[in-house]
């Protein structure tokens, strides 16, 4: 199974009523990849995100996950679907009157049979893997942000999903944070054997984690390149790819258009 | 002290206008504005170029960079180049920054004023558009209530239990001061006519059928909205700005069974006991004027009351304080889900909750009277 798509995005139109904000996007994301999704700010990369996970319809186009439409999925499949995902949005987005042990066993108890004592036994195991033992009674509000964002990715992960998105994971971290939370997220992709989707315009990101990626582009609304971010910064035909990838800085001679 | 911001224009012979700019420049006092030196600048020749002199210039800030772009704006239309060398090389980087980047087309907005016609037009269009999203909201709720029955709807049965407490307990106090009152104002009201012919213990008639009947179940109602409505819409209203609701929805929970349903089973639950201690206040209120103001006894004034009374009153007022908390309940978290994801957004939605819940109570209350006179309840 190594290698096949996972994720196909088909003649995506992503609009906001009578606003294009993206069209004729059409890219695979493969089985065990980390692609990330970049492009610079307000391009429609958490859109696409939410287009992804069905918070949002296209306006045109459809998306499969592995042989299945999923955008013309009845509801009750399209849960099924998603159960094999899990979400690390922006900011977090712990559910406030939850504790964290609550937070990550939330979904145990809901789709699973296991009984209390199990459920709390894995949700201390989830947390424990990102680094927050001991926290399980802690409310959202009285841990940082950094942790989080980690307690996020301890309830994304509590149904060992197949998939896991991480909407822009670096965004108000501090470098060594950010840095940590990139290495947590490949490990845990290397034993785990998910497929990571990220959105980030965070180069040190991008480079460190990314084995696949799409560019998108807000000017002409469409993606320009599909592959390996240190490929496209090296060998990129689009001078504007290369461009974002080196932080604007191209060598001697070439301008960009 | 500073010196005074002052511009002067002397000609050139080749056609030249130099601005002397003197003085401070500050955003905090008087400045010169471009159209001080228009009419200077336009009389008679009109000049090919403007440049300036900066040498008398003291501290300035944004109000000299406002000064020439607004000049630079005036010369482009009339054709006069503009030299910008004379300024001060901090003025004219900031004023390359400020023209880096072209202005965006279409960006700027212009606000078109609308005739009332339209205006009319639109809100009636809108208003349209809300009820039907009410109905819809409404639907999914009674078809996710059905399903209540056959129990494969999910919430976790401790949120409930906190609900019913915020619902129930923790709004006694605030329900027995109101309903007190009420009892009181009414018992005040009464008794000023009913003395006038001697009727002074129908009074207790007077508070006792209007609390149980009505009054009770409706201004609990109305404490309530103002309470748990505001509250449900604020707090689902957050709970989408930081995006726990779109959690919950890519979990497979659905927000509807989870938040909005035992939130309605809460109120619908606590209302009708909430009723029944207001109108048990409302009776007490009424006895403390019938006891101060008319001499009567406090057996007669509850014997005089529960003569006047009949159980039909009291399930009537209960089943309209179910109702009235349904609504409630809907109505606040209908506009929580409905919310924008801006702080402000969830200002709006929590007021537009506590109105939305106001007129649906009173609404409610008036069909009430009309539906019960006709079965003759």
């Amino acid at each position: 199974m190594q290698n096949d798509a996972h994720i196909t995005v088909r003649d995506l139109t992503m609009a906001y009523g009578d606003f294009v904000l993206m069209r004729d996007l059409d890219f695979e994301i493969k089985r065990g990849d980390v692609f990330v999704i970049m492009g610079g700010s307000g391009c429609g990369k958490s859109t696409l995100l939410r287009h992804l996970i069905g918070l949002k319809e296209p306006a045109k186009g459809e998306i499969y996950y592995g042989s299945e439409n999923f955008t013309e999925a009845p509801k009750a499949r399209r849960d099924e679907i998603l159960r094999r995902t899990g979400v690390l949005y922006q900011s977090g987005a712990l559910w406030s009157s939850m504790t964290l042990a609550e937070n990550v066993a939330l979904p145990l108890g809901e789709f699973t049979d296991l009984n209390p004592a199990e459920i709390r036994e894995i949700a201390s195991l989830k947390l424990a893997l990102v680094g927050l033992k001991g926290f399980e009674d802690y409310y959202p509000s009285q841990i940082s942000g950094g942790m989080q964002k980690r307690a996020g990715l301890a309830r994304a992960m509590a149904l060992d999903p197949e998939i896991l998105y991480f909407d822009e994971p670096s965004a108000g971290l501090d470098p060594i944070s950010s840095k940590l939370l990139d290495d947590l997220i490949l490990e845990l992709k290397d034993s785990l054997g998910s497929t990571v989707v990220v959105v980030t315009h965070e180069l040190s990101s991008i480079f460190a984690i990314a084995t696949d990626s799409v560019f998108l582009d807000p000017e002409s609304r469409t993606m320009l390149a599909t592959g390996s971010p240190v490929e496209l910064r090296d060998h990129s035909d689009n001078l504007k790819v290369r461009r974002f990838l080196l932080r604007g800085e191209l060598e001697n001679g070439e301008e960009v258009a | 002290m500073s010196a005074a911001a002052q511009v002067e224009i002397q000609r050139t012979g080749n056609g030249t206008a130099v601005l002397r700019i003197s003085g401070d420049w500050l955003i905090t006092a008087a400045t010169p504005g471009p159209d001080d030196v228009q009419v200077d600048l336009t009389a008679g020749l009109e000049p090919r170029t403007v440049a300036f002199d900066s040498h008398g210039l003291g501290t300035w800030d944004t109000s000299i960079l406002t000064f020439v772009i607004q000049l630079s704006d005036l010369c482009r239309d009339r054709g006069i180049d503009v030299d910008r060398s004379g300024l001060p090389q901090g003025v004219q980087n900031l004023l390359g920054l400020a023209e880096a980047v072209p202005e965006k087309e279409d960006a700027r907005t212009t606000e078109i004023r609308k005739s009332v016609l339209e205006q009319i037009g639109e809100g009636t269009l809108s208003a349209a558009g809300s009820l039907g999203e009410m109905l819809e909201f409404l639907g999914h709720a009674t078809i996710t209530f059905a399903r209540l029955a056959g129990r494969s709807v999910r919430f976790r049965r401790s949120d409930l239990m906190v609900l019913v407490q915020q619902a129930g307990a923790e709004a006694l106090g605030i329900v027995t001061l109101i309903s007190f009152l009420i009892g009181l104002i009414l018992a005040f009201v009464g008794a000023a006519q009913l003395e006038q012919f001697g009727a002074a213990i129908y009074v207790a008639d007077l508070v006792g059928v209007a609390m149980v009947r009505d009054v009770g179940a409706l201004m609990t109602a109305i404490v309530m909205a103002g309470r748990s409505g505001a509250a449900y819409a604020a707090e689902l209203g957050s709970m989408k700005v930081t995006q726990e609701i779109d959690a919950l929805t890519t979990m497979g929970i659905s927000p509807l069974e989870f938040l909005v349903i035992p939130r309605i089973l809460a109120l619908a639950l606590m209302m009708p006991l909430l009723t029944i201690y207001a109108d048990f206040m409302g009776i007490l209120g009424g006895a403390f004027v019938g006891i101060s103001m008319l001499d009567l006894s406090f057996t007669t004034y509850i014997q005089q009351t529960a003569g006047a009374l009949s159980l039909h009153d009291l399930v009537g007022g209960l089943f309209k304080a179910a109702v009235y908390g349904i609504l409630v309940a809907l109505a606040g978290c209908l506009r929580g889900m409905q919310s924008g994801t801006s702080s402000s957004a969830v200002g709006v939605a929590t007021t537009s909750a506590v109105v939305t819940s106001i007129v649906l109570i009173i609404s409610a209350c008036g069909a009430f009277a009309v539906i019960f006179y006709a079965l003759g309840i």
